[in-house]
């Protein structure tokens, strides 16, 4: 009968899944041979996500037995995985709160911050534009807050010619859109709503680069690659005019539109050779990452400090309780007969 | 008004006002319908056309072969692929005998009583919770209680909180198809002395089978698109590799389709079309499977 062969057929196909799922269970993470394997677990911000992507996908290029996953939490979802011992290596867009590394204490989780890259920003006129030079943060606030009525030059500072400001910057699922609302207008996503928005950088390159009136704001990385048609401003953060360049993103100059991009590595990660081959990697493959995912890379000495901290600390005994801000200095010159990387 | 006229529909025309007015109300009523019915599949089909035209030529072999990459000529959806049928798998395997075992007792065993209408209420308003709510559970429960057991955020843990989502779905269609076995034929088995398990093992089971499968496939092609749930069990992940076992991270095809229709760049864009149309030919041949099923064993009584 048609039915009972159905069955039987069922019955037969849900053992057949029932053994794959059992005997599949063991294998996992095995090591070959010397060669590196292993799970690595990252999650947090999403905007050291794309660095962090772009790592991960190389390091498995270069040891297919490992397995990295790469979470978005968000920076603070992130530190709470972090802190209770679930991930190895945590993503951080600012440093870590003190409420967050309360939580990291209380469950014994020791770590150290590595800074990875620098995130700036732009804000961007047409080179055709020859009134403004430089904008301080408030005139930026006027312009950009919410409900703002600036709508001509000449609203902005006296003696700017009346003429329409347009406006372009990135739509709100941007993480520049988060950062510069939040250094510039003082809240994040708090902004006018009235502009030309876009995810994709280029096409606010093309808009302000064709409007000799407009405005845009966007990464420093997309102004870096198309300075011929864009003429970026100084921002006056208070301390006077600051241009943004590589030189002052670096040094933290260009306040407030410049931050700095962490990771966070927990010691119990750093135990693990694949952890510790990973943040390694981040250190010496990175910085051409970053480049290429449209960040600023740390100065090549920064990195070999970063390196060498993590080093000194996966030699040494990760054990003993310690402040991570502390260990910087001390750990530097044991790490330093390390590898003689250039 | 001659009768000619009557019979030829001019008199209609020129009925009086009122009743002219009924037939327009009744005309636009019609329209009003049609127009309703006709959203759905002019949605549908702006949808597939648009999604055929973006992703088609992104669809090669490559495409299934390579884990996803930052770089859009390199990406793939192999670990979604794989991820999706070990999520399925796991589903099926989880929820099915679940399903037909609570379906049978609410049957065949539980008494008319007020137990039985208090599980049979709750189900029913069960199948009816959001799914990020299971989402939750399964972060609460799955992920972070039953961690050492599940792996955390394993597939495990995954197909847990979907199976607890559609088992619902799965009972319910469950109970129809054996409610829809007449009682005849089990009062014909106890008639010849089987006992109750045999007459459910031997007669009711066998013949509510088709129905059972049907309910089935079509719960887990509910549970195929679902993304909600995963994303809070955190399966929102860059994953370059495939599960191995069930205690493995993972991530689906829903989930790398929203991570890539977020990305800024089009030709993310383009593979997420080409992902969504690898998602819904699963889907619809699943259902095509749940129909042919149901067609192919439908027994009428």
């Amino acid at each position: 009968m048609r039915i009972d062969r159905l069955h039987g057929w069922l019955g037969a196909g849900l053992a057949l899944a029932a053994l794959l799922t059992l005997g599949c269970g063991g294998g996992a993470g095995e090591a070959g041979e010397g060669e590196l394997s292993g799970s690595v677990q990252v999650d947090g911000s999403s905007t050291v996500y794309p660095i962090t992507e772009a790592v991960a996908e190389e390091f498995q290029r270069e040891h297919p037995r490992t397995r990295v996953t790469v979470g978005v939490s968000g920076t603070g979802g992130g530190f709470q995985r972090f802190c209770s011992g679930e991930t190895d290596v945590s993503d951080a867009s600012r440093e870590i709160k003190p409420s967050e590394a309360e939580a990291c204490e209380a469950n014994g989780v020791e770590y150290t911050e590595v800074r990875v890259a620098w995130d700036g920003m732009a804000v961007v006129v047409n080179p055709a534009n020859d009134w403004v030079q430089c904008l301080t943060v408030d005139e930026l606030k006027r312009i950009w807050e919410p409900g703002s009525t600036v709508r001509r030059w000449s609203q902005v500072r006296q003696g700017f010619p009346d003429r329409e400001i347009v406006l372009y910057g990135p739509g709100t699922d941007s993480g520049t859109f988060d950062y510069f609302t939040e250094a510039i207008v003082g809240e994040e996503d708090a902004s006018r709503a009235d502009y030309t928005a876009s995810e994709d950088d280029n096409v606010l390159v093309q808009g302000v680069s064709g409007d000799p009136a407009s405005l845009g704001y966007f990464g420093f990385a997309y102004y870096e690659e198309n300075q011929g048609k864009l003429r970026a401003l100084g921002v006056d953060g208070g301390a006077g005019c600051v241009q943004p360049t590589v030189e002052t993103i670096e040094s933290g100059e260009y306040d407030p539109l410049s931050r700095p991009l962490y990771i966070y590595v927990s010691d119990r990660g750093l135990a693990k050779a694949q952890v510790r081959e990973f943040v390694e990697f981040y250190l010496t493959e990175g910085s051409e990452l970053v480049r290429a995912v449209g960040y600023v890379p740390l100065d090549p000495d920064q990195y070999q400090d970063e390196l060498e901290k993590v080093r000194g600390l996966a030699d040494g005994a990760p054990s003993a309780p310690r402040a991570p801000a502390d260990t910087a200095g001390e750990v530097t010159d044991t790490a330093a007969e390390g590898d003689a990387t250039p | 008004m001659s009768a000619a006229e009557i019979r030829s529909g001019r008199a209609l025309l020129e009925a009086p006002p009122e009743l002219q007015a009924r037939r327009r109300k009744g005309k636009v009523f019609q329209w009003v319908c049609l127009s309703a019915t006709l959203v759905g599949v002019v949605v549908l089909a702006a949808l597939l056309i648009d999604v055929l035209v973006d992703g088609v030529a992104w669809l090669t072999p490559a495409f299934f072969t390579e884990f996803p990459s930052r770089i859009p000529e390199r990406a793939g959806i192999k670990s979604a692929l794989y991820g999706t049928i070990w999520l399925m798998v796991l589903v099926a395997v989880i929820s099915f005998p679940l399903g037909v075992a609570a379906a049978v007792w609410l049957e065949e065993y539980a008494g008319k009583n007020w137990v039985q209408t208090v599980i049979q209420t709750n189900i029913a308003n069960l199948a009816g919770v959001p799914s990020i709510v299971y989402g939750i559970l399964g972060l609460a429960v799955f992920v972070r209680w039953m961690g050492p057991i599940t792996g955390g955020r394993s597939v495990l843990s995954g197909a847990l909180t979907i199976s607890l989502l559609i088992l619902p779905i799965l009972i319910i269609a469950a109970q129809e198809a054996i409610r829809a076995v007449p009682s005849s034929i089990r009062e014909a088995s106890y008639g010849l002395g089987a006992t109750k398990w045999q007459t459910v093992r031997h007669h009711v089971l066998p013949n509510a089978f088709p129905g059972i499968l049907t309910g089935t496939i079509l719960a887990l092609s509910r549970a195929i698109g679902e993304t909600a749930p995963l994303i809070m069990i955190g399966a929102l992940t860059f994953i370059a590799f495939v599960p191995e076992g069930p205690r493995d991270a993972f991530t689906v095809l829903p989930i790398q389709i929203f991570n890539w229709a977020s990305r800024p760049q089009d030709e993310f864009r383009y593979l997420a079309a080409a992902a969504i149309i690898v998602l819904l030919v699963l889907l619809l041949s699943m259902n095509a499977l749940a129909i042919w099923l149901r067609n192919k064993y439908r027994r009428d009584w």
